[in-house]
């Protein structure tokens, strides 16, 4: 199989997640009163759900047009994360393509690529970018085409089957077999303690704190380690 | 919401989502960048993915709401199938023991 078909194949159960996610955004938007081109512009232009969801809850409570956008904004400062983590196995890519992969830079590819980098070192570079290209096409077109769906039913998928869990429990899987050394332990125990103590900061920042916390706690584990 | 106040929100957080995603891929990709830094970017995944899912699991409704015991162990679940075989098992696990658990106690 092709590094491509790959990553398509291994981003595939992430539809679970994307399409209930995409639609829900539709049906949201549309009920707040932006047409299909307003709608279809946000999902396109942004390409990122949850400030998405925030800035459209803001405007809808009143907010100032800044601080929806600066909001939203917040919300994704969780991307300059992936942004420089992909660095080391993306950044020999042509700059054209790495603006490409920075537009699809969504939370499912980060977390399906960085789970397959980072537990086959082998991987060869020239593999790792059509990879990232693979996942991509798997989760992206999704999001466009469902939220178009959303918009034109206007109906969400019935909450009652929970789909939002699909989220969690697809990150938890492929975090778990990351968790190989006591650092790694380390990193993720410290970021979610972060993660549920400062919950309560606004905009995802938290999860700034939490993600900052753990890596500097995974890296400090790590430096011990090397040094005995 | 005014049509102008839309599109401005679309245009200002679509340029700066972009900015914030291409920053150092796009920047500093084909830089070498140092040994500490490197050691902190291997524990991004397991730090942020984590981080980012606990709070839902925690509490069915924002941060300190009700908490529901049945996500609690389908998270657990979803953990155990996940390390061992995979995402689809772990799916399969997780959302099988919510909705299981949910119907034995709810």
């Amino acid at each position: 199989m092709t590094p491509f078909w790959r990553g398509f194949r291994d981003a595939a159960p992430f539809m679970l997640v994307v399409i209930p996610f995409s639609v829900l955004f539709g049906a949201v938007a549309r009920e707040a009163g932006m047409d299909i081109l307003q709608i279809m512009a946000m999902s396109a232009v942004v390409f990122a759900g949850s400030a998405q969801f925030t800035a459209l809850a803001l405007l809808q409570d009143g907010a100032p047009v800044f601080i929806a956008i600066l909001a939203g904004l917040a919300v994704n400062l969780r991307m300059a994360l992936y942004s420089v983590a992909l660095i080391p196995h993306l950044g020999h890519a042509p700059f054209w393509k790495r603006g490409v992969m920075s537009y699809l830079m969504v939370d499912q590819a980060f977390a399906v690529a960085v789970k397959t980098y980072d537990s086959e070192p082998d991987m060869p570079r020239a593999a790792k970018i059509p990879y990232y290209f693979g996942v991509v096409a798997s989760v992206c077109p999704l999001w466009l085409a469902f939220t178009w769906v959303g918009a034109v039913v206007g109906r969400t998928i019935p909450p009652d089957w929970q789909l939002d869990f699909a989220l969690p429990i697809c990150f938890i899987a492929l975090t778990a077999p990351l968790l190989r050394s006591l650092a790694h332990v380390v990193a993720c125990f410290v970021a979610v303690s972060v993660a549920l103590m400062f919950a309560w900061v606004p905009w995802n920042l938290w999860l700034i704190l939490a993600a900052l916390a753990g890596m500097a706690a995974g890296a400090e584990v790590e430096r011990r380690a090397a040094r005995v | 919401m005014s049509d102008a106040v839309i599109w401005t929100v679309i245009l200002a957080l679509g340029i700066g989502t972009y900015a914030i995603r291409f920053s150092f891929l796009g920047f500093l990709g084909d830089r070498t960048l140092p040994d500490w830094v490197l050691r902190h970017l291997r524990y991004v995944g397991v730090a942020v993915l984590p981080a980012l899912v606990a709070p839902m699991i925690l509490w069915t409704n924002g941060p300190g709401s009700a908490v529901d015991p049945a996500r609690l162990v389908a998270a657990a679940a979803g953990f155990a199938a996940g390390w061992r075989f995979g995402v689809v098992p772990a799916l399969v696990a997780g959302m099988g023991t919510l909705y299981a658990v949910q119907a034995l106690i709810g």
